[in-house]
């Protein structure tokens, strides 16, 4: 029954439907493939088999009198930051180890009320901080992918690492992640999966552990933009639990599928042209305008003047929320204390200092330097408003144009243990170079498989759209995935 | 404005961090490193600019002022690393 697992979400809810298979059968069918790969592929921190069984009995049942939600039977993976009710939670910190949440984040909870199943929970960056999943206290994801002749082991990217990495290898239908800075588009581009990032406010951030509130938002990892649409619509919710969250209807974003793009206005950012980008990913990036050319939509050359300015504005916005959403974790209701220390000071430095991950210290520091008296107004509201100028670059261009085609990552997934980047943060932190800048303005992303390397890995394109108009998005992904015909899937060498 | 390995310790401090003497040398650097590139901000004119400070523009929302959940202590100190009779246990606060 291994061929189960390679099905796609749609044609797996389908085959449920028409009881070709049963979810028991498609649910032994993952739990075997995870049994085989995870040890390989570290994707998983945490398995619930047991869980996924009792759910996919459930599941048939329902089948069998002709009902269940729209997800009914269908295993997916859930990244380690959304609690579950019952089963630890880390985010991938050790502060965290032993945390086991009472209640459930309510993206999940939509998805077990549409009949999901829960496979496990997926590995990621600490705290979602990182982009190539090295910074997890269980260790690297190791990608499916690998360069053609090299045995080298790469990285999925981060960081929704384990959610990528579970997709491309065919260890879930589908995966939720979470977006802070490009944390589900990179790691997508990375494994030749789909990512969205949807409008800020349209899925529900409660019960996501916090690491930039302003910035943090939830989306599915997946084999194909259908997919991505049926996840999301499941995943998005308004929800009181959530102050940020969207009081607006979702749209049913499968319907935006297929339609015409004849005189849709596509804006082709100059300022995403940036030196030192491998030639392979510009020349991607033509062929996406040509792709989108040949299917009617018109190119407009657009401005975003602020893009230099978004990486360094991120690195100061994300880390002051960083380190007050971190200022939490205490030792003292939940998380790791540290044994053997007596006053009440030396029990707050010590648990947090064992508890946190070299990066995520680091984080925490630049939060609190750019937020101490003396320097919040030089950095942090400076920063405060340039993220304004750089949302209304964004304003400005959509008056010229109705989505925009960037490419998704500047490079191709890069080795794991890479020297140069783990030497400078700032090489790490130039991965999201063309995605940080949704997260400021608050806007849709996607990354779409839409290509491989010369060296046999996979390239994704993003599509930008305006806020709420998600539909679109997926829409012109799905044109572009369509006239790429990307069924690249990984050799299995685990 | 670079950070010597003085400022780094009161910042490790006031973030409720403590790293070795060896690690605070190291952090000096990185953290000159990253508000180094960070300098490049001041090249953006943000005269008259408000500072943004949500994603997407949206009035607060209101709702009753009722008690809507509770009853949950057993639930709250289920995570606590030290709990009796469902009251936190924490090391001595007042001297």
């Amino acid at each position: 029954m291994t061929e189960l697992t390679k099905l796609t979400l749609k044609s797996a809810i389908d085959g449920l439907k028409a009881k070709t298979f049963s979810s028991a059968e498609l649910t032994d069918a993952f739990i075997g493939a995870i049994e085989t790969a995870n040890p390989k592929l570290n994707a998983y921190v945490e398995t619930t088999f047991d869980k996924a069984r009792a759910q996919a009995a459930a599941s048939d049942a329902k089948l069998a009198r002709g009902e269940g939600g729209a997800l009914e039977g269908a295993p997916l993976g859930i990244k380690d930051l959304y609690c579950t009710a019952g089963v630890r939670t880390t985010a991938c910190s050790g502060i965290l180890e032993n945390f086991v949440p009472t209640y459930e984040s309510t993206v999940t909870q939509n998805l077990w009320d549409q009949g999901a199943v829960m496979l496990g929970k997926l590995n990621m960056d600490e705290f979602a901080m990182g982009s190539s999943n090295e910074t997890s206290k269980w260790g690297n994801v190791v990608n499916p992918w690998k360069s053609r002749g090299s045995n080298a082991e790469l990285t999925p990217g981060g960081s929704s690492g384990g959610s990528a990495s579970a997709v491309a290898a065919d260890l879930c239908l589908a995966a939720t992640a979470s977006d802070t800075g490009g944390s589900i588009r990179q790691p997508a581009a990375f494994t030749g999966t789909v990512g969205i990032k949807p409008t800020y406010g349209r899925c529900s951030r409660y019960g996501m552990v916090a690491f930039a509130s302003s910035l943090d938002q939830a989306g599915p990892i997946t084999k194909t933009v259908e997919d991505a649409a049926i996840m999301l619509q499941a995943m998005c919710s308004h929800d009181v639990k959530d102050s940020t969250s969207l009081d607006l209807p979702v749209p049913d974003f499968s319907s935006f599928l297929g339609k015409s793009v004849k005189g849709l206005r596509i804006g082709i950012p100059d300022e995403y042209r940036l030196d030192g980008i491998p030639a392979e990913i510009d020349a991607l990036w033509e062929q996406g305008i040509a792709w989108l050319k040949d299917a009617g939509a018109e190119i407009v050359r657009i401005s975003l003047p602020h893009t230099k300015y978004a990486l360094p504005c991120y690195y100061i916005i994300a880390p002051a929320e960083a380190s007050s959403n971190l200022a939490r974790y205490d030792g003292m209701r939940y998380g790791h204390r540290a044994a053997g220390v007596q006053s009440l000071t030396d029990t707050y430095e010590m648990s947090r200092s064992e508890g946190f991950g070299k990066e995520v210290k680091r984080r925490i520091m630049i939060g609190t330097y750019v937020l101490s008296a003396g320097f919040y107004d030089a950095y942090y509201v400076k920063a405060l408003k340039v993220r304004r100028r750089i949302a209304e670059d964004f304003t400005k261009a959509y008056e010229s144009c109705d989505v925009i085609l960037t490419p998704a990552t500047p490079s191709a997934a890069f080795e794991l243990g890479d020297q140069a980047k783990a030497a400078d943060p700032v090489q790490m932190y130039l991965n999201d170079v063309f995605t940080v800048t949704t997260n400021l303005a608050g806007l849709p992303g996607l990354s779409v498989p839409a290509g491989l390397d010369s060296q046999g890995l996979p390239l994704g394109l993003q599509v930008i759209g305006k806020a709420l108009d998600e539909g679109t998005v997926l829409n012109i992904a799905s044109v572009l995935e369509k006239a790429a015909g990307f069924s690249a899937k990984p050799a299995r060498w685990w | 404005m670079a950070i010597d390995v003085a400022t780094v310790k009161k910042v490790a401090s006031l973030s409720r961090l403590r790293e070795s003497d060896e690690r605070l040398q190291s952090l000096a650097g990185e953290l000159n490193g990253i508000l180094g590139w960070i300098e490049q901000l001041n090249e953006v004119d943000v005269t008259g600019v408000e500072p943004m400070t949500t994603a997407i523009e949206m009035p607060q929302p209101m709702r009753e002022d009722v008690v809507t959940d509770g009853d949950k202590v057993a639930e709250i100190v289920a995570n606590a690393p030290k709990s009796v009779d469902g009251f936190f246990v924490v090391p001595k606060v007042v001297e």
